[in-house]
């Protein structure tokens, strides 16, 4: 077990919240074909209350902050708010499309301290990337500025969603990443607009797709080991959580809503209304989410899979309960293994979750590769 | 008590984050993400560590009298500490105090 695990563990037994999701603001100056968001300000945090709330994270235990959006430089305040967090010796992330760092941003953010920044690129070829986010010139844009925070020194990684549109570049993505010297994750999770509009999962990649990803050494590593048959799950696994959600993690939206994770809209309190901490300990959503172990799952619990699947919990509520199955990570474990789920064997069709196009979920996967 | 004690000065570099998480310190140095956990007594140590008191100070009040720990071999562990996160670049050390600029702001525990 590393440093990292064992602090992470101890954070789990003593109910610290040591990740915290924060999207500052929902605005955005691209508009990408995928984006589950709506880019209206509705009301936004001021930037006194992000920083209260900033405040009663450190309180709280809070160690790993990201700041996300929207696009997290559509906020004036947005140097103000890093540098207050950083003050609160808080080891802050950033995600962005990075089309408004120039060298002047990136000096900003190496003199405060960031931890990391990961910039979305969707292809190597700006007539594909700038489709995707609608802004032309949005490609050569990140790309200078992902040179001008390396050149500052900060760590930077790239993030390629993948769909439809896309899915023949990772490839060029990758040579991409390596050619800047830069980190390079994959993650082809696409998932229902917040007005719970499900038309941008058609965007989603198809499962054969899916499978040439799990089975691509240059983002697997050993394909072997990566695609092997699940272990018979034992009573650790059973008596395990699904996730981090609610458990050490939280998200916060710009209005201030606290949910499990941000892919997991389970709406838990609002910091405008309550403390952040009396939110985290006794929030009745958060309280039932941290109740259930795999051997509650409605359906995963009989899976074969359910020691090593992702099944993601905020994706299986999108679908219908938390304690169900997420068909995109079913889809997930059998184009990965090559077998079927508890849940495909029960809808009697082992390949029905990679045709279903109306299932409120994408497939999810996060896969790092390591720069050559 | 060792002489080079009573002049010296540690100070939390401000390029670090750190959160107290069940009376141990979590420290991640900003510059190259590593990642540090100090026990209770060195996290004494380190939250004591405002560039201003002297470092005999800190061991004779907060450690020794916190831990019930002799002043030899407190000295001879947190001289261990401190030259160990120096390297590091996490802690500074001076024979002068520092300005209040330089240093980061106490963790609250």
């Amino acid at each position: 077990m590393t440093l990292m695990q064992e602090m992470s563990q101890r954070a789990l037994d003593l109910g610290v919240p040591m990740s915290v999701h924060f999207d500052v603001t929902y605005r955005c100056n691209e508009r990408c074909v995928h984006c589950y968001l709506d880019h209206d300000d509705h009301g936004e945090m001021t930037t006194a209350e992000i920083k209260r709330v900033l405040e009663e994270l450190a309180d709280a235990g809070t160690f790993f902050l990201t700041f996300s959006g929207g696009e997290v430089l559509m906020r004036r305040d947005f140097f103000e708010l890093l540098e207050y967090a950083r003050r609160l010796m808080f080891s802050v992330r950033i995600k962005t499309n990075a089309v408004m760092i120039r060298e002047p941003e990136a000096k900003r953010m190496l003199e405060l301290g960031v931890d990391q920044v990961q910039v979305s690129i969707y292809s190597h070829r700006p007539e594909v990337h700038d489709a995707i986010t609608k802004l032309p010139g949005s490609l050569r844009r990140s790309v200078e500025a992902i040179r001008f925070l390396t050149q500052q020194g900060l760590r930077v990684v790239i993030a390629n969603v993948l769909m439809t549109a896309n899915m023949r570049d990772s490839a060029g993505v990758q040579a991409l990443a390596r050619e800047l010297g830069v980190p390079y994750t994959l993650d082809p999770t696409i998932t229902p607009k917040m007005d719970g509009d499900t038309s941008i999962l058609n965007l989603r990649i198809p499962g054969a797709e899916l499978g040439g990803v799990f089975h691509n050494e240059s983002l697997v590593g050993n394909v072997a080991e990566f695609c092997a048959p699940p272990p018979p799950p034992d009573e650790g696994v059973m008596e395990g959580y699904p996730c981090s959600a609610a458990h050490t993690l939280a998200y916060i939206s710009p209005y201030g809503d606290v949910f499990p994770c941000v892919q997991f809209p389970l709406p838990s309190g609002n910091v405008r209304r309550q403390k952040f901490i009396d939110i985290w300990q006794h929030s009745s959503e958060l309280n039932e989410v941290r109740s259930i172990r795999a051997k509650d799952l409605t359906v995963c619990s009989s899976c074969s899979h359910v020691g090593t699947c992702t099944r993601c919990p905020g994706l299986a509520y999108m679908e219908g309960s938390m304690r169900g199955p997420s068909s995109a990570d079913c889809e997930k474990s059998f184009h990965r293994t090559g077998i079927r789920s508890a849940n495909m064997l029960r809808q009697g069709d082992g390949l029905s979750a990679g045709r279903d196009r109306s299932s409120a979920s994408g497939p999810l996967i996060q896969i790092q590769a390591a720069v050559a | 008590m060792s002489e080079k004690w009573v002049t010296k000065y540690i100070a939390r570099s401000s390029a670090i984050a750190s959160r107290m998480l069940g009376g141990e310190m979590m420290i991640m140095s900003a510059v190259d993400s590593t990642f540090f956990t100090l026990n209770p007594v060195a996290s004494v140590v380190w939250q004591a560590a405002d560039g201003c008191t002297p470092l005999s100070e800190i061991v004779t009040r907060n450690v020794c009298h916190e831990f019930e720990v002799d002043p030899e071999t407190a000295y001879r562990d947190v001289e261990q500490f401190v030259e160990e996160l120096s390297s590091y670049g996490i802690l500074l050390v001076s024979e002068m105090p520092f300005p209040a600029s330089a240093t980061a702001p106490t963790e609250a525990a």
